[in-house]
């Protein structure tokens, strides 16, 4: 029996948030060894969001963004995406290779940027999974990432739409992940699914 | 914007003239616009799934839905005064925004799926669809200027079209 989002209170909404935390704790760990720089990181969200208020935590949904998306399956399921606006972006691929990548194509993302981009989404989203997986004893498995370029309403209109089937809102789990001064800002959301917070809750031993 | 309507995800809303509707990132939700050129009057539904029989739970939102933002929309525009033989209706969207390399993943097809289902609603309704802008793997914002009709259509590099 799946939960309703009125049944999800704070104290549910704080372990939902630690649960983040410690996810992405090890993900901007993770991604501070693949770049060899330190990684700052922001305390986890846990927001429920309408998705007509959507602009509310992502700004105006025509926003330009380069989005890998993954999916995750097995004993509960969801979507992640790491967001990141154009220059964050390009910094994180020159920083992943040690130099400045001209794109010489008309696309504004090489195939090979893109490339470079779904790895790091799928370093990240696995050492998030990772470490839930090891607190929470349950098991999942990552899709292949995929790739976008484009208006972040229209991205996440992908995972809206499977919550779309049961409630008319979705809950994000979000972490900012920062470089220097802001060169590189991402955005990490984990959406899972309605009927994986009752089994989190559970396998927490809090329900 | 002065003047400009936005209308949300799972959201619809009408206008006489000159009003301008927008709807901004469309991906695989689909735009619904119904015109009636005689009155002027436009609607604009921004659905995400294609038939409210689907829906569990007894409060449905009649905008997330092709069929009953369809409905909702046609009561709205003919009580500000449009005539149902008059309305027409334009499509956008339904794209599929990320390509699965492992084969068929029908969540990312929900596009076309959408697409193809208000088509038919809206032929059930006898409501004829006058342009088509939808598929691909691309998001777009649209405009609807309710003085003319014509619903301008902005793309991130596929250009800016108007239909």
């Amino acid at each position: 029996m799946p939960l309703s989002f009125e049944q999800i209170n704070d104290s549910y909404m704080d372990i939902l948030k630690e649960l983040g935390n410690i996810g992405a704790g090890n993900a901007a760990t993770s991604l501070s060894v693949m770049l060899n720089r330190r990684i700052d990181m922001s305390v986890p969200k846990a927001t429920i969001v309408g998705f007509n208020e959507l602009e509310s935590i992502i700004g105006s949904e025509d926003l330009l963004v380069a989005a890998i998306y993954l999916e995750f399956t097995g004993d509960i399921q969801g979507t992640i995406m790491f967001v990141l606006s154009q220059d964050s972006a390009k910094n994180l691929i020159s920083l992943l290779m040690g130099f400045e990548v001209n794109s010489e194509e008309s696309d504004v993302f090489s195939e090979f940027e893109i490339s470079a981009l779904q790895e790091v989404g799928n370093i990240l989203a696995g050492a998030y999974l990772g470490a839930v997986s090891m607190f929470t004893k349950l098991t999942m498995k990552l899709s292949i990432p995929s790739f976008a370029f484009d208006m972040i309403g229209a991205v996440l209109s992908v995972p809206m739409i499977e919550f779309g089937h049961l409630s008319d809102r979705a809950l994000f789990i979000e972490t900012d992940f920062m470089y220097g001064s802001n060169s590189i800002k991402g955005d990490f959301l984990v959406i899972p699914d309605l009927e994986s917070y009752s089994i989190i809750l559970k396998a927490l031993g809090v329900m | 914007m002065d003047g400009v309507i936005k209308v949300g995800m799972a959201d619809l809303k009408a206008t006489s003239s000159p009003g301008i509707l927008t709807t901004l990132g469309l991906g695989s939700c689909v735009g619904i616009v119904l015109y009636d050129d005689k009155s002027k009057i436009g609607g604009m539904a921004h659905i995400m799934l294609p038939s409210s029989r689907i829906a569990n739970g007894n409060n449905i939102n009649d905008a997330k839905f092709a069929d009953t933002a369809i409905d909702k929309l046609l009561g709205i525009m003919t009580g500000m005064g449009a005539k149902l033989t008059n309305i027409t209706a334009k499509l956008v969207g339904g794209s599929q925004m990320f390509t699965s390399k492992n084969g068929s993943n029908d969540v990312l097809k929900i596009g076309q799926k959408n697409v193809d289902q208000t088509l038919k609603i809206l032929q059930e309704k006898d409501i004829k669809v006058v342009a088509q802008d939808t598929g691909g793997n691309y998001g777009r914002t649209i405009e609807l200027y309710s003085e003319t009709g014509v619903l301008l259509i902005k793309t991130i590099g596929h250009g800016v079209k108007q239909i």
